[in-house]
């Protein structure tokens, strides 16, 4: 009994006390792979701020996304040719979404537009496997110049290791995000996207085009999932298997609230720095293993404490 | 009064409108003079509002034309109906609840606004010149409505009477030439309905905004309007200046019943 509660409040600590350098690595780590979540997470933001629906489809826009940039640099397409290719792909779906499942279930209840995305979602999967196999494919991170190789940095007279992809795609993340909060705080268009996210009666009196916005957000939802599938697909490969990873996105949104762009950041890498903290200083008691649930565990105590997230809108109800 | 009434602006003819067997107007025909104050009147389910509805492209009638500005459009979607000049505010308040009073004033200047998507993304030069331009415009109307206090106030926590103005607000913020008030005073103390009455008396004469009103308090109607027209059961009973309206056998059985 003593042995297990120093192991859970005193050891961990005492490892973090004595060797410095590996609790920044473990850090380091941990706010990698946070930013990535981040990123899938800011996709169900951005289309949940606008249209209130939860889009199931995120996690394989990820994979389609990156799964065309790949397929077509196969078929000889110059690598930056293919990205700028993808892009008008990504484009062309937001405006099929729009066309095929928003515009004939509008004022439909948000469940049947969140099953739908469900559809949305093996459609996807079908498609892709069609055009381009059900293979793993490498990401062409050389083609696209992304940095490789890693920096050695010494810290506490350890040293830390940093990839240089990873400090790439943190960097990315910072410049989507701060983009996008210019864009929906100060902008007509950001104004448009929150006063249909509001009320579609309202937005249309004044003015406002439900489809072009619906386009717009799907589309920059889309830009996302195409950024999110290079960067993992630089770490890892690009296959089916990461769709599994838009479910991480499930407790990022939680943490952050679903409309909460700076939140869906913060979320991430929380979630990111506590799973690799649990994994490395905790993990060992319970046989490890700890990384593929500690989120959804976090999310829990959430949903307890916080249920409209960190920086979620308070949701009052008038009586 | 400054303002002079023209020739009509907007001229509704026979229009027809049933969502399956109920019918909520029957070839009704009705005009709207530029620069008037024109009220619709009926008791409940008359089908004023859906007549309101029609005019702002939310109903599309079964049969019969409206034209607006002298050109006949059949079918047009709301965010048309806006573009041509056309705002409204609505019976049961239709605010973005989660946006500040500015904000929601500022969504009504979304169609003058003519900067591009990457500009506005980085909000960088025209896109940065015509948001201060247009904040001016905004700040106009609120010293107007006297709303300078709940500027930065979530819309969704303001009390009703500041809601329904700041609704209002949204609608002048459009610059509309037709104005249409769906019910703008219900639910109000004696205050703030003098206030409301002030306001659209105020943007007739010095805008010069044609102005469509809904209203149930008849004191209010015949104060403010110059002509009134009366529904019943989806048909137009009566037409007129709010004295002939008043003395009219039919309005009068409408509104206290008849023995049959």
């Amino acid at each position: 009994m003593t042995h297990l509660l120093y192991g859970i409040f005193i050891d961990p600590f005492v490892q973090m006390g004595t060797a410095p350098d590996l609790l920044v690595q473990t850090l380091w780590e941990g706010l990698a792979s946070g930013v990535l979540y981040s990123l899938i997470a800011l996709g169900f933001v951005l289309i949940f701020k606008a249209s209130g629906v939860f889009n199931f489809a995120q996690g394989i826009m990820v994979v389609f996304s990156a799964l065309t940039l790949v397929g077509l640099n196969e078929h000889g397409v110059p690598a930056y040719l293919a990205l700028a290719l993808t892009i008008v792909v990504m484009l062309v779906l937001a405006i099929a979404v729009e066309r095929v499942i928003l515009r004939p279930l509008v004022n439909q209840p948000d469940i049947i537009l969140f099953m739908a995305t469900f559809g949305l979602t093996y459609f996807l999967i079908g498609l892709g496997e069609l055009i381009f196999g059900g293979d793993p494919k490498i990401m062409i991170s050389d083609q696209l110049r992304l940095p490789s190789g890693s920096y050695r940095i010494p810290v506490f007279g350890g040293y830390v290791q940093m990839q240089k992809i990873d400090i790439a795609a943190t960097i990315i993340a910072l410049l989507m995000v701060a983009t996008l909060a210019v864009l929906f705080n100060r902008t007509r268009i950001g104004r448009a996207l929150r006063a249909v996210a509001d009320s579609h009666k309202a937005a249309l009196s004044v003015g406002i085009s439900l489809e072009q916005i619906w386009v717009i957000v799907w589309f920059a939802a889309g830009v996302v999932a195409l950024a999110t599938g290079i960067m993992w697909g630089a770490r890892s490969n690009v296959s089916f298997a990461l769709e599994i990873i838009a479910l991480k996105a499930l407790p990022v949104l939680i943490l952050g609230g679903f409309t909460s762009i700076p939140g869906a950041i913060i979320g991430g890498i929380i979630i990111g720095v506590g799973e690799k903290f649990g994994e490395f200083y905790w993990g060992p008691l319970l046989g490890s293993g700890i990384e593929s649930w500690l989120a959804y565990v976090i999310a829990l105590v959430f949903l307890l404490f916080r249920p409209q997230g960190l920086f979620g809108e308070r949701i009052i109800e008038r009586l | 009064m400054g303002r002079t009434v023209g020739g009509p602006i907007l001229e509704v003819e026979g229009i027809s409108l049933s969502f399956g067997g109920v019918v909520a107007l029957q070839a009704v025909s009705f005009d709207v003079r530029e620069h008037e104050i024109r009220a619709i009147i009926g008791p409940n389910g008359a089908g004023k509002s859906s007549l309101l509805n029609v005019i702002n492209g939310f109903y599309h009638p079964q049969q019969g034309s409206v034209s607006f500005k002298g050109a006949k459009r059949r079918n047009v979607d709301p965010h048309e109906a806006a573009l041509q000049g056309i705002a409204r505010t609505f019976q049961n308040i239709a605010l973005f609840r989660g946006m500040t009073a500015l904000d929601n004033l500022m969504t009504g200047r979304a169609l003058k606004m003519k900067s591009g998507f990457v500009q506005q993304a980085i909000y960088w030069g025209a896109a940065r010149r015509e948001e201060l331009e247009h904040r001016a415009r905004v700040e106009e109307i609120i010293d107007f409505l006297e709303i300078q206090h709940i500027r930065r106030t979530p819309v969704g926590r303001l009390p009703y009477g500041l809601q329904k103005r700041v609704e209002l607000g949204r609608a002048l913020a459009m610059e509309p030439e037709l104005l249409l008030l769906d019910e703008p005073m219900a639910g109000m103390n004696v205050e703030e309905k003098q206030d409301m009455c002030r306001f659209i008396l105020e943007v007739n004469d010095q805008l010069g905004t044609t102005i469509v009103l809904i209203e149930h308090d008849m004191s209010v109607v015949m104060d403010l309007s110059d002509r009134v027209a009366v529904l019943d059961y989806g048909r137009k009973i009566a037409d007129g200046t709010p004295g002939e309206v008043r003395d009219d056998q039919a309005v009068v059985d409408a509104y206290l019943g008849v023995a049959h």
